[in-house]
């Protein structure tokens, strides 16, 4: 694949047109900066004022990528969610494969979840994992329940085969849970 | 292989260390005694119930016999209470003089409840407020084990790593200690002992790398008398001079550094989240060490000490006696902090005293309680992943095709993580000499990974399903006969048993199951001769006392929760398997039976009129 766009590289006026042809293999890794991701960017609640708010580019990006959520479904390991909500059935932390989000299940809502962390258990991860590492733990979160694309989600799992894959799971409705912990919902 | 071969092998090399010559012969035609608990750690009863365990042997038996196997099934109830809190209601209510106290799971309230007036109003309240992030931390629910009572105080301990000390009479706060940081992962779930005038705490949190220790405190003054840690140099351990093992394996300098790969000590678990027991006549206290971490036994090669095992130790400095390592170098998550029970009894002819403890292993541990020597193991529940304990040199012979491998899935291990049985205690009476041990019959497949270390986080590094063992009940209630080394009689329950049991003068057996059946056995032949359902599922410590009016009362906690009821507490999602470190596998259907709660409920026979 990289040899024919190496040599078009060699002529100047091509070469624009030869890395374009390139883009398909594009994964930024690192990704680029995409705007702003701070608690005003998510609500908590349904009811707004006026019009909603266009969706977030953001989901697009990371919910329809198989690549992105391959990697949140590995960085999902690697920075111990699993430890605490096992393989989405839920230990410590709830369940995030079933239909009961506390504090939003849109991928900001999960994002901003991991960065600020919750009252009642979750931890902050903020300024510990890479902001665009955080979109796509967000993203293959949102795949536990069957809410991304069923081309894109993760079609293996990597140890003890606990669960069907995200491929194979059931998309669930998202309801609202009452926030308020254990004393309200059994839930943090 | 051949456990029985084994365990015989083993008690030979025993007989010929323990006695003298001539002394065999004449031993075996003697009919054995019964096996009776410490005197100096069990006084006659008072009819109070002013510590976890009843008394510093941990017998958790009453001498109370109003309610007996001819009058139990008139028993009703007497009064109830509900704790306001839905989590798992581990603890065991305490009675001194005409008040009871209870203590939830978190927010950790203390409730004291006056018996002496219809209905036990409440006398007060106290609420300390613990911080709510320890939730995240708290492995397996937010369960707290109980509350000690001393010299006009009640100390309790809450789950974001705090002791505090409150006045019996008024519920007023006298001293707070911070023991606990839960941003290392700390917690505290345990029942604190108080040891002449000394309250003695553990941490929790052998799941996220932290570092276990014991520590006490001044009754008085909530000041730090002074802390052992479970790894690390002697020093920390408080390891000097009066450090006396039975075996060779568990002497050396360092051995809690030089058992680990470099500083993996640091973050290498050994809790003590469990049970204390404490012998007035040779003034030693004997406390568990929980897991190393990680679960994942190749990230941790070496020995790791001194996590799994017995210490016995000087309650005024802290310094060790002895220590025996009951699963070195763990493979399980076999915490070793179950229940003590201190007996003297016959072992091959000759009064011992002893301490016996049926391990998370499978294995009815009698040590002799001067020395650390084993005296026997014997299974009392299915065990795939040993043979059986080496009695001369104390070693657990492993099988080798169950020991967990990165990149395998190593299938049907029994026992579990949890173990044949968990922290929830055993009661032992004087009159049968049985031991009345509430167990589990289940087997895991397991799978290592690489654990990140991450505080704050877990730091386990295994996946794992559990599923009913064979025969296919999930709990047992077996009758232990100490002396003869087996077991009397047992009775086979559909979930897997989480409560304590507790054992009376009546000659009966009180114990809960996870659906929330109250059940009393006679203590003779397992026979059940009463039983009421409560509101949720049962996974407390019952006990009996005498109230005000002189009449016998019996009291559990209900409310389903711990590592076993996590699945109806937490709503986990049964569909996966490995939910709750691979519980809810095995307890899937228990949201079926059960749900959340939290009631105290007391019993009594009708009064007389």
């Amino acid at each position: 694949m990289s040899s024919p766009c190496r040599r078009s590289a060699s002529l100047a006026v091509l070469a624009v047109l030869a890395l374009a042809a390139c883009d398909r293999e594009e994964r930024e890794p690192r990704g680029a900066p995409v705007g702003e991701s701070g608690p005003g960017a998510i609500a908590q609640g349904t009811l707004y004022a006026g019009e909603p708010s266009p969706p977030d580019p953001r989901r697009q990006e990371y919910e329809g990528n198989a690549y992105h959520l391959a990697q949140g479904k590995q960085l999902y390991v690697w920075f111990n969610c699993g430890t605490c909500h096992a393989n989405g059935g839920g230990d410590i932390g709830p369940p995030l494969m079933d239909d009961s989000w506390i504090y939003g299940d849109s991928l900001e809502n999960i994002f901003a979840t991991i960065v600020q962390g919750r009252p009642n258990g979750m931890p902050s991860f903020r300024n510990k994992i890479p902001e665009t590492q955080i979109w796509e733990i967000a993203a293959y979160v949102r795949s536990m329940s069957g809410q991304t694309p069923t081309a894109a989600s993760p079609g293996r799992n990597d140890s003890l085969n606990a669960k069907p894959a995200e491929q194979r799971t059931p998309k669930a409705e998202p309801k609202q849970s009452t926030p308020g912990g254990p004393q309200v919902e059994g839930r943090q | 292989m051949d456990v029985t071969r084994v365990r015989r092998t083993g008690a030979v090399f025993a007989l010929a260390l323990a006695l003298p010559a001539a002394a065999p012969a004449h031993a075996q035609d003697a009919a054995p005694a019964k096996a009776v608990p410490a005197a100096s750690a069990s006084p006659p009863d008072d009819g109070e119930w002013a510590m976890p365990a009843k008394n510093y042997a941990s017998t958790r038996y009453s001498e109370l016999d109003e309610i007996n196997t001819g009058t139990v099934r008139d028993l009703q109830v007497a009064f109830t209470f509900s704790t306001g809190v839905d989590r798992g209601q581990e603890a065991a209510p305490l009675v001194v003089g005409n008040t009871m106290y209870i203590v939830t799971p978190y927010p950790n309230r203390l409730f004291a409840l006056d018996l002496t007036q219809p209905g036990a109003p409440l006398k007060w309240t106290f609420d300390p407020k613990p911080a709510a992030s320890a939730q995240g931390v708290a492995c397996c629910d937010y369960v707290n084990r109980g509350v000690a009572f001393a010299d006009g105080r009640v100390f309790m301990n809450t789950l974001d790593g705090q002791t505090i000390a409150v006045e019996a009479g008024t519920g007023r706060e006298v001293w707070r200690t911070k023991l606990g940081d839960i941003n290392k992962g700390e917690t505290i779930t345990m029942a604190p002992l108080v040891v002449k005038g000394k309250v003695l705490v553990g941490n929790s949190g052998g799941e996220f790398g932290v570092r276990g220790w014991l520590t006490a405190l001044d009754a008085g003054t909530g000041k730090i008398v002074w802390k052992a840690y479970n790894t690390g140099p002697d020093s920390d351990v408080l390891i000097g001079a009066d450090y006396k093992p039975f075996y060779d394996k568990e002497k050396g300098k360092d051995l809690g550094v030089t058992t680990w790969p470099p500083n993996a000590w640091e973050i290498g678990g050994g809790t003590v989240w469990g049970w204390i027991s404490y012998d007035p006549e040779l003034d030693l206290i004997y406390h568990g060490t929980a897991n190393p971490g990680p679960w994942n036994p190749e990230q941790r090669p070496g020995d790791n000490k001194w996590t799994g095992g017995i210490f016995a130790r000087n309650p005024d400095s802290g310094q060790a006696r002895w220590f025996y390592q009951v699963v070195p170098h763990d493979l399980y998550d076999h915490d070793a902090i179950n229940e003590l029970i201190l007996l003297d009894l016959p072992v091959n002819g000759t009064m011992r005293k002893t301490v016996v403890r049926p391990e998370r292993n499978g294995y009815v541990y009698v040590l002799d309680r001067a020395t650390g020597e084993v005296l026997s193991a014997d299974p009392y529940a299915n065990i795939n992943s040993s043979t059986g304990v080496d009695l001369k040199t104390g070693e657990l012979a492993m099988v080798e095709a169950k020991a967990p491998k990165m990149g395998k899935v190593v299938r049907d291990i029994c026992p579990t993580a949890p173990g044949s049985k968990d922290w929830n205690p055993s009661s032992f009476s004087p009159r049968t000499g049985l031991l009345y041990i509430p167990h589990m019959n289940l087997c895991m497949d397991w799978q290592s990974a690489e654990a990140n270390y991450i505080a704050g986080t877990p730091y386990i590094g295994a996946e794992v399903r559990m599923f009913a063992g064979p025969g296919g009940h999930r709990g047992e209630l077996s009758a232990w006969d100490p002396v003869k080394r087996a077991k009397a009689w047992s009775v086979k329950e559909d979930f897997p048993l989480w409560s304590g049991t507790l054992s009376t003068a009546g000659d009966l057996v009180f114990y809960g199951t996870m659906e929330g059946w109250f059940k009393a056995l006679d203590a003779r032949t397992g026979e059940e001769l009463w039983r009421f359902k409560t509101g949720s599922g049962i996974i407390g410590q019952p006990i009996a006392y005498r109230g005000p009016d002189g009449r016998e009362y019996v009291a559990v906690l209900s409310g389903v929760g711990g590592w076993a009821g996590a699945v109806v507490v937490g709503n986990l999602d049964p569909r996966d398997a490995t939910a709750a470190k691979g519980f809810v596998n095995a307890v899937a259907d228990l949201k079926d039976k059960t749900t959340k709660g939290g009631t105290l409920y007391v019993f009594a026979l009708p009064s007389k009129r």
